[in-house]
């Protein structure tokens, strides 16, 4: 009686690509800890503001440029503002700018690459010419003209750096499809009957994934340190907000001085890509389905 | 016996820069219902691609279906619309491929591959497909299905593999089952095995089967007529056992005779002179004549093709 109940299990439940990646995730231990603690470094950055008796923007100049206390766990700024709230606030905006910059070059660039990539000919000639033409203009004027023609708010900035970074992601992606697309098991789909647009998002991207994930571990790190730049111009976030990148920024000036304005925020900022990059790392050997070992 | 499938001076080009190759030039052959038809030639002689233009998978650029008749069950399948084409493939005309180690998707396992066709031709729920699947894969032979059917590609076989595609190609009980050369990646044990199960599967099912194959021993079982093709033209039509006892035309002569007999010694095994012919640059007439040991002034000009008897056809201007 009990066989055929767990046989009826298996039968109804089968598994999927991510129920077999999660599975698999879950046996590597860097790849764990690194969600593990980027987890932790999400959560401190939405709930820690909240906890601490300190505001972002509170201005005590009493206590300007001291090191760090047990009131001041990670010290205060020249303005006396406390670093370690400063910190978990800048960390929502650079894993914002991280996340959503990337989600949408994913999204883009993915999508785009693999048209252009499958359809090939003409069709691949065009949209791979607009891309060299994106390529082609300097990438500040772009992001700045973009900026100025939308409203200029923080989440702007997202979106706008994800519009700008798609492109070598929509490369990657395309030259994967180019190899992909002559292999017979996409003729076989085709013999079958699938219709072109679940051959393109079923059969061929996800056999595109492993160069997919990590160039996007290494797009969030990259997409943290526009933001940066962008609001040293002007363009990004506007103090008294802050963001990890900005804070490094006017850390470096008074390194030698006051080295935790630095130290602090960027360690932040490096244990988080660290961990992205074990994630990203785990998360391309998990979607690997040739990988797995039992 | 009705005829399934019948195809009418089917012509397919492949267009390059500077010339066009005419890789399947006027070919004619009928299909009875619950037959098997061999397609018989060398390598670039236009077998895979005369059917992939059935299917109307040719791919455009640079290929081409310029001329010709495909009636399926008296339908013009050059006339329907793609989206009418999608419902045919995979459910009406099926088709298995060469190689097996890539024609399953690797990122997939075999059982999501086996359950799409279902669900996307029958309207089966996941749970009706993943119990047809494992119905199928237990009907091709694959032991303990029900747990194997969550396994990757990789962790199959290669005849293993060649199994899960004929299972996923008569999922949907299709009237024709097109195999393109489906035991030429395989052991040759393996291919026994395989080429019974096509057969025996065929029997029980009524389905009609195209097999494509450069391999004369694999047909002679298999087969109740040939097509012989050469340089995308059919040079020779019988029915089986008259192909092998009578052949007309001196290009098959020439194939069977050099299919090694165990029984003769022999010092040397005899092969046809020359090399494929280039289809970008083909000769005046006969497009065999330049290999032809038999060859006359006639051949200049391209031959009549000629009924020997009411089943045997023969392009060639010998009597004989």
């Amino acid at each position: 009686m009990s066989a055929t109940t767990t046989d009826k299990k298996e039968l109804v439940s089968g598994t999927s690509l991510w129920q077999d990646a999660w599975r698999r995730l879950k046996k590597n231990k860097l790849a764990v800890l690194g969600a593990i603690v980027l987890g932790l470094m999400i959560i401190a950055s939405l709930i820690g503001p909240l906890l601490s008796s300190y505001t972002y923007d509170q201005i005590n100049l009493d206590i300007s440029s001291e090191g760090p206390s047990w009131q001041h766990w990670f010290g205060t700024d020249q303005l006396g503002r406390d670093i370690l709230v400063r910190s978990l606030i800048g960390g929502r905006i650079s894993l914002m700018v991280g996340f959503v910059a990337t989600a949408v070059s994913f999204v883009i660039g993915v999508s785009y690459g693999a048209i252009s990539g499958y359809f090939g000919g003409y069709v691949d000639e065009l949209m791979m010419r607009i891309v060299d033409i994106i390529y082609s203009l300097p990438y500040l004027f772009l992001v700045i003209v973009l900026l100025a023609f939308f409203t200029k708010s923080i989440f702007m900035l997202f979106f706008v750096l994800g519009a700008v970074s798609w492109l070598t992601m929509a490369r990657i992606v395309r030259g994967q499809v180019l190899s992909i697309k002559n292999q017979e098991f996409v003729e076989a789909a085709r013999a079958v009957g699938v219709d072109t647009p679940t051959i393109i998002f079923r059969h061929v991207v996800p056999n595109t994934l492993g160069p997919v994930i990590v160039y996007t571990t290494l797009t969030i790190p990259n997409a943290m340190l526009s933001e940066a730049f962008l609001s040293f111009l002007g363009l990004g976030v506007q103090p008294p907000l802050a963001s990890w990148g900005t804070m490094v920024n006017e850390g470096i000036a008074a390194i030698s001085v006051y080295p935790w304005q630095l130290i602090f925020p960027g360690l932040m900022m490096a244990v988080t890509l660290f961990s992205l990059n074990f994630l990203g790392d785990g998360l391309r050997d998990a979607l690997d389905p040739q990988t797995r070992k039992d | 016996m009705s005829i399934v499938l019948s195809v009418r001076n089917l012509q397919t080009h492949f267009y390059s820069e500077d010339y066009v190759v005419k890789a399947v030039d006027n070919v004619s052959f009928d299909l009875r219902r619950g037959e098997t038809l061999g397609i018989v030639g060398e390598s670039g002689s236009g077998k895979s691609v005369t059917n992939l233009s059935i299917l109307r998978l040719i791919p455009y650029p640079p290929g081409k279906v310029v001329g010709g008749e495909v009636l399926f069950n008296n339908q013009d399948l050059m006339k329907l619309s793609e989206k009418e084409m999608r419902k045919i493939r995979g459910k009406r005309i099926a088709m298995i491929f060469q190689d097996p180690m890539t024609s399953l998707n690797p990122f997939m396992t075999v059982g999501t591959q086996l359950m799409e066709i279902t669900e996307l031709h029958e309207g089966l729920s996941k749970v009706a497909a993943r119990k047809k699947a494992i119905e199928m894969l237990d009907l091709v032979g694959i032991p303990d299905a029900s747990r194997r059917i969550d396994d990757y590609p990789h962790q199959f076989s290669g005849g293993m593999r060649q199994r899960v595609m004929i299972a996923m190609a008569l999922s949907c009980k299709p009237e024709l089952l097109i195999a393109d050369e489906p035991t030429t990646a395989l052991d040759v044990t393996i291919q026994a095995q395989i080429l019974e199960l096509i057969k025996d599967l065929k029997e029980k099912t009524g389905t009609s089967v195209i097999l494509i194959t450069h391999d004369l021993g694999v047909v002679a079982g298999m087969t109740d007529h040939i097509a012989v093709m050469y340089a995308g033209k059919v040079v020779e039509y019988a029915p089986t056992t008259e192909l092998f006892s009578t052949p007309k035309h001196p290009y098959t002569q020439g194939l069977l005779k050099s299919v090694p007999d165990p029984l003769v010694e022999q010092e040397k095994l005899f092969q046809i002179p020359g090399m494929p012919p280039d289809l970008s640059n083909l000769p005046k007439g006969c497009p065999f004549s330049p290999r032809c040991s038999r060859v006359m002034d006639k051949c200049q000009e391209f031959p009549p093709v000629k009924q020997i008897n009411a089943q045997h056809y023969s392009a060639c201007w010998l009597d004989d």
